[in-house]
């Protein structure tokens, strides 16, 4: 793919990252980061599509912390924003305890 | 249709779950389901990527995905919520160190020399993602309190380093293929990184975490770029612009500008002499029976938290506090100001942790025309966003941040460990207004106190 193609596509997700984002309101502010922070996660592809094409010690342990960087990122990112999300309640649960 | 092209709209699908995922976090109500369509995007992507030809080692992916899984989700699982800013910050940092190292390979592992369509992009995310693996690493030994100290650089310093990286990168865009000057162009973005967030503290916290998340947003599209891979150039800029957004939204509510929580310190002395001029008056201080009375009393409380209610791990005696009065007929709303707690948002994390249905957070917005008809507005822990000094007094160092308007309600209780002034270390006059109480203690036990007394009734 050429640079300009990549580009625009580029420009083009700015502008929905701004319209969807600009919308979420400051009570899901924590859970907004904490989602798109394990979205930036997604790095772990390059991860991925590299590994399998170099060789050498030295660069064989960088992707392996890599792609285990990545893989905390994305994994312990939607967790932790999925247990804060179960939280948000709208109506008093009927006393549970 | 090609391996190639299933494996190009693959990650069309996936990007696209990211977009309606991300768009489902609008409301609490469809937000959980709006994560875990944005986890299977991810899901997709991944599968796609492993699907490629020319991809292996699989034992060396199976061992890095391992450690991943087995460091990331019992940190996840087990994380305090009032630890959630430290936890996002730690999270952000890996992502970023992700980003830094797969440039260094791919930098190292190219046969030719990449052209510059793919090189600069690299170098970008090299420097962007050095400075945020770095900065979000001591975003969170500060916000863990594994780091007290703070030395401020000067700005000079900062810039030097800056240009350092962004001189060397211009040598290998030029067609040196040292690799060690690019691991020192990662070195000298890295020490960037460290000293831009050392100084930084507390209060400032929420713009750091945001600028940093939107860092390593931009630094994954620019390596999605180097590596022609479109679901890393969508997923990486949608970050991007979301983090930006935030990081302005919440320099706003400071009214500062996003370079002077970085470049300038507040509270760091010139402010004493005003703090000399607003401290003339005496404050009252109250007993937890009053302040029961008081609200047990009220048609309207208002509880303002702050980072103190964090700290104390009050949230749950507040909203205990909460249901006893509601009990009784007291309506209770909770004020929340943006930039209240550790990084966006911390305090409705903290009350919905709590069981506090989100209707009762209130926005700033929404609140403040509501104080006029207010009995009581309860303080806890709670400074800086409630200095009335912010509306009038403009040589104060807070002046003009749009504050939550307490000092109209009827009357403010606020409950305080100390005297001590807040963050920005400036007075608050609200301290000393005839119709302000304050009960000094302990957030957590002064909230029990005023529950024990309330039932007590």
């Amino acid at each position: 793919m050429d640079l300009l193609t990549e580009l625009a596509i580029l420009v083009l997700a700015a502008f929905v990252g701004f319209e969807v984002i600009s919308k979420v309101p400051n009570t899901l502010h924590t859970p907004l980061m904490s989602g798109t922070n394990a979205i930036h996660g997604i790095v772990v592809l390059g991860g991925l599509i590299l590994i399998g094409h170099v060789d050498g010690v030295l660069n064989d342990v960088l992707l392996v912390v890599a792609i285990a960087f990545g893989t905390i990122n994305v994994i312990g990112g939607f967790l932790v924003t999925d247990r804060m999300l179960g939280m948000f309640k709208g109506k008093k649960p009927d006393e549970p305890r | 249709m090609s391996r190639a092209d299933v494996i190009s709209l693959l990650y069309i699908v996936a990007f696209s779950l990211f977009i309606v995922g991300l768009r489902m976090l609008r409301g609490p109500r469809t937000a959980v389901r709006g994560n875990q369509i944005a986890a299977v995007g991810m899901a997709i992507a991944v599968g796609a990527t492993l699907a490629q030809p020319g991809v292996g080692d699989w034992l060396l992916i199976v061992i890095g995905v391992a450690i991943g899984v087995a460091v990331g989700v019992p940190a996840a699982r087990s994380v305090k919520m009032t630890a959630m800013p430290q936890m996002v910050a730690l999270f952000n940092g890996v992502g970023g160190g992700a980003v830094a190292l797969i440039a260094v390979v791919e930098f190292r592992a190219a046969d030719v020399e990449l052209p510059l369509d793919a090189l600069i992009p690299l170098l970008f995310a090299a420097i962007v993602g050095s400075i945020s693996f770095w900065g979000s690493n001591v975003a969170f030994l500060k916000l863990q309190e594994l780091m007290k100290g703070s030395i401020r650089t000067p700005p000079a310093v900062n810039g030097a380093l800056l240009l350092i990286a962004v001189a060397l990168a211009v040598v290998i865009a030029a067609g040196s293929e040292s690799e060690l000057l690019f691991w020192l162009i990662l070195l000298s973005a890295g020490a960037l990184g460290v000293l831009a967030v050392v100084p930084i503290g507390g209060a400032d916290m929420p713009v750091v975490i945001s600028t940093l998340n939107a860092f390593t947003g931009l630094s994954a599209a620019a390596a999605g770029i180097a590596l022609d891979n479109t679901a890393l150039i969508v997923a990486g800029m949608l970050v991007g612009a979301s983090g930006s957004i935030l990081t302005k939204q919440m320099a706003d509510a400071m009214n500062r500008s996003i370079a002077n929580v970085f470049f300038a310190g507040v509270g760091t002395g010139a402010t004493s002499a005003l703090a000399a001029a607003g401290g003339g008056g005496t404050a009252r201080s109250t007993s937890a029976a009053d302040v029961a009375i008081q609200l047990s009393y009220a048609r309207l409380v208002v509880v303002v938290p702050g980072y103190g209610m964090a700290v104390a791990q009050a949230q749950r005696a507040v909203a205990d506090l909460a249901t006893e009065l509601e009990k009784r007929g007291v309506e209770v709303l909770y004020a929340i100001h943006p930039v209240a707690g550790r990084m966006p948002g911390h305090m409705n994390v903290l009350l919905a942790e709590a069981d506090v249905p989100y209707d009762r957070l209130k926005e700033m917005d929404d609140i403040n025309g509501e104080f006029a008809r207010t009995d009581v507005s309860l303080v806890i822990g709670a400074n800086d966003v409630t200095n009335p000094a912010a509306r009038t007094e403009s040589g104060s160092p807070i002046y003009g941040m749009p504050i939550l308007d307490v000092d109209k309600s009827a009357s403010v209780i606020v409950l305080k460990r100390s005297m001590s002034s807040g963050f920005a270390g400036i007075d608050n006059p609200l301290f000393y207004d005839p119709k302000t109480a304050m009960l000094f203690g302990d957030a957590k036990s002064s909230v029990a106190d005023i529950l024990t007394e309330v039932q007590a009734l």
